[in-house]
């Protein structure tokens, strides 16, 4: 079976001559299908530049990456839009569209799919809206959510197109502990249950129990990989 | 292979894909009613303004043709200094004869023209009004009520009112039911009103009266009767107009325009169009319009999408691509075309109703005029759009993490 996500000599730099500053050296990293990764590291490590690049939301500079099954070095826009199409996201912040409904809101992660009529997405969204506990709140606005079921909306939200690969970043920082929980133990299930890899970034030591591995960065390297976390946690 | 490798969709087709753009755009306004509404006020003005603008000056245009478009002739003589019917340069009475050398030239008919101060029969205040001196046996006015009292009008001193004149002129057809035929003063001499006539007013002239030749010249003392400022000329029948006209041109010395009632009305309209600032005036309003109508809109449009950037950088990180965020845009600056568009155009006929009756100018709401402006508000709102969608690269899903 092929990895989901494979990296090899990963190497990203910002910034022009003088001021080019590396922020990934020689990255190589590989996603099983179905594990969870979390990736951890001070800021400034590079793990979110690597996410980001994972997600084919900035383009290549050099090293490999394969994303469920499509190469990005050298990629153009349209390709990257497209893989985008499958792979789910999940932010800091929820990043809700606040003029929509929760449903509409998950509604919106299926419209580039024609395979689906209206009908057929807005089942489809209060389906998943129920998975996360959310059955009563499907015509709610993000305003009148809690912090805690915002998030879920968007763990709803990301899971709603059947992605092959699930990126989150940070996805407790704005919740207290008990939601922050809440909201990755439903995010891992959900995902377990559907066979969906995901790597997720975070400083949270709260959430490092939800891993399969954890992988440790440090100025721009991969330092530590280990499964023992796990355990240990 | 993995079974969680890419799913195979189907992206939209471009009319659905559109359609979702639009309706994503339209709940994003509703969202926000206040803004909406101030959003589509603002379209609303500019279309009431261009409304306004391209009325004022078709009924410029029509209006200062009225008096020439009711004149009945084939051709027409009028000296080459003439640049305007309210203020004619006069020519040789001679050249009316002149005219009749040519056999095909039935009938000459001198028209007098001239402005002259009108008292008020109510208040005695005074104002410039048109007459219009003509033989009344010749046939070559035609204005709605002249026919019945063209005999009343052979006798001395006697005028016809311009019943669409401006009211500052006093309430003459009130006055005539009231009293029958009664005496005005205009220039210095006192004249008796025995009817009323349809011209109305243009930007040349508040009002008209129309009256015999030879009382034109009772009251113009000043006037030379062998001075006119335009010959009708009446054709027999079957002749070759432009081949006449042609032959006139030959024969009569270059201090007179031998010219077809068309080249007439042509001659009258361009005077206010090109040697004028009116037109030019009224176009420039109408793009001023235009411009506060798009900044209005750009406003919105931009502040729309400064306001929701991570929304707009996340929707991309989902895979929505930039096209289709554009259409939302533009989407947004159609429907508030749309939106606007149709109560302006609802405001605009009733003040069309009420300024033209208080002006008497002919405004009146007709399909082409509200084509244009519709095709004009649309393409002020798509440019106001696509301008505000160079804010959407902002939108970087990159920096969302």
């Amino acid at each position: 079976m092929d990895a989901p996500v494979q990296l090899r000599d990963i190497t990203f730099a910002y910034g022009e001559g003088e001021l080019r500053k590396a922020v990934l050296r020689d990255v190589d990293l590989t996603v099983a299908p179905g594990e969870i990764v979390l990736l951890t590291g001070p800021s400034g490590s590079g793990k979110t530049t690597l996410l980001t690049l994972i997600g084919a939301l900035r383009a290549m500079q050099d090293g490999s990456a394969r994303v469920l099954g499509q190469e990005l070095r050298g990629a153009n826009e349209a390709a990257r839009v497209r893989l985008r199409r499958s792979i789910g996201f999940i932010f800091q912040s929820h990043n809700l569209l606040g003029f929509l409904t929760a449903r509409q809101n998950v509604a919106m992660a299926l419209e580039m799919d024609a395979r689906l009529s209206e009908r057929q997405r807005l089942d489809r969204a209060a389906e998943l809206l129920t998975q996360v506990g959310l059955a009563d709140h499907l015509e709610k606005l993000p305003a009148q959510l809690s912090g805690g079921q915002r998030q879920r909306v968007s763990v709803a939200r990301a899971l709603a197109a059947e992605p092959g690969l699930v990126l989150a970043d940070e996805p407790t920082a704005a919740l207290d502990k008990a939601s922050g929980h809440e909201v990755v133990m439903l995010l891992r299930n959900l995902a377990k249950s559907r066979g969906v890899p995901i790597l997720l970034v975070t400083h949270d030591p709260r959430i490092l129990d939800i891993a399969d591995r954890v992988v440790a960065m440090e100025d721009g390297r991969i330092v530590d990989t280990s499964a023992e976390k796990h355990a240990a946690a | 292979m993995s079974g969680i490798a890419l799913v195979e969709r189907r992206a939209p087709g471009p009319a659905a894909a559109a359609l979702l753009a639009v309706r994503l755009a339209w709940r994003q306004l509703w969202s926000e009613k206040a803004r909406l509404a101030s959003a589509i006020a603002g379209v609303m003005f500019a279309c009431v303004l261009v409304f306004m603008q391209l009325g004022f000056r078709a009924a410029l245009f029509d209006s200062a043709t009225a008096l020439i478009g009711a004149m009945r002739g084939d051709l027409f003589l009028m000296h080459p200094l003439t640049t305007a019917s309210f203020r004619p340069e006069p020519m040789p009475r001679v050249r009316a004869y002149q005219a009749l050398a040519l056999p095909e030239v039935e009938r000459t008919v001198p028209i007098y023209l001239a402005q002259a101060t009108w008292r008020n029969p109510e208040n005695g205040s005074r104002r410039a009004i048109q007459l219009i001196g003509v033989d009344t046996d010749a046939g070559v006015l035609d204005f709605p009520g002249l026919a019945p009292i063209l005999e009343r009008l052979k006798r001395a001193d006697t005028i016809a009112f311009d019943v669409r004149s401006r009211p500052e002129f006093g309430a003459v057809a009130r006055l005539l039911e009231e009293r029958g035929p009664f005496d005005v003063q205009v220039g210095n001499r006192d004249m008796q009103v025995v009817g009323l006539v349809e011209i109305g007013p243009s930007f040349g002239a508040d009002g008209n009266i129309v009256l015999s030749d030879v009382n034109f010249r009772r009251v113009v003392k000043e006037r030379l009767v062998s001075a006119i400022d335009l010959v009708a000329i009446r054709l027999r029948p079957g002749s070759d107009v432009a081949a006449v006209q042609q032959r006139l041109r030959a024969v009569l010395p270059p201090d007179v325009m031998v010219l077809t009632q068309a080249e007439l009305n042509a001659h009258e309209r361009a005077y206010w169009e090109e040697a004028t600032p009116i037109g030019f005036i009224f176009s420039f309003g109408s793009l001023m319009g235009l411009v506060v109508g798009m900044v209005i809109v750009y406003q919105i449009l931009f502040s729309d999408i400064a306001g929701h950037l991570k929304e707009y950088a996340t929707l991309k990180a989902m895979g929505y691509s930039n096209f289709y965020l554009g259409q939302v845009v533009l989407g947004a600056a159609l429907i508030l075309a749309v939106a606007g568009f149709i109560p302006g155009f609802i405001v605009s006929a009733l003040l069309y109703d009420v300024v033209g009756g208080a002006t008497f100018l002919p405004l009146a709401m007709d399909v082409p005029r509200a084509t244009t402006v519709f095709a004009m508000i649309f393409t002020m709102c798509a440019v106001a759009g696509l301008l505000a969608m160079r804010k959407l690269r902002d939108a970087n899903p990159a920096d969302m993490f």
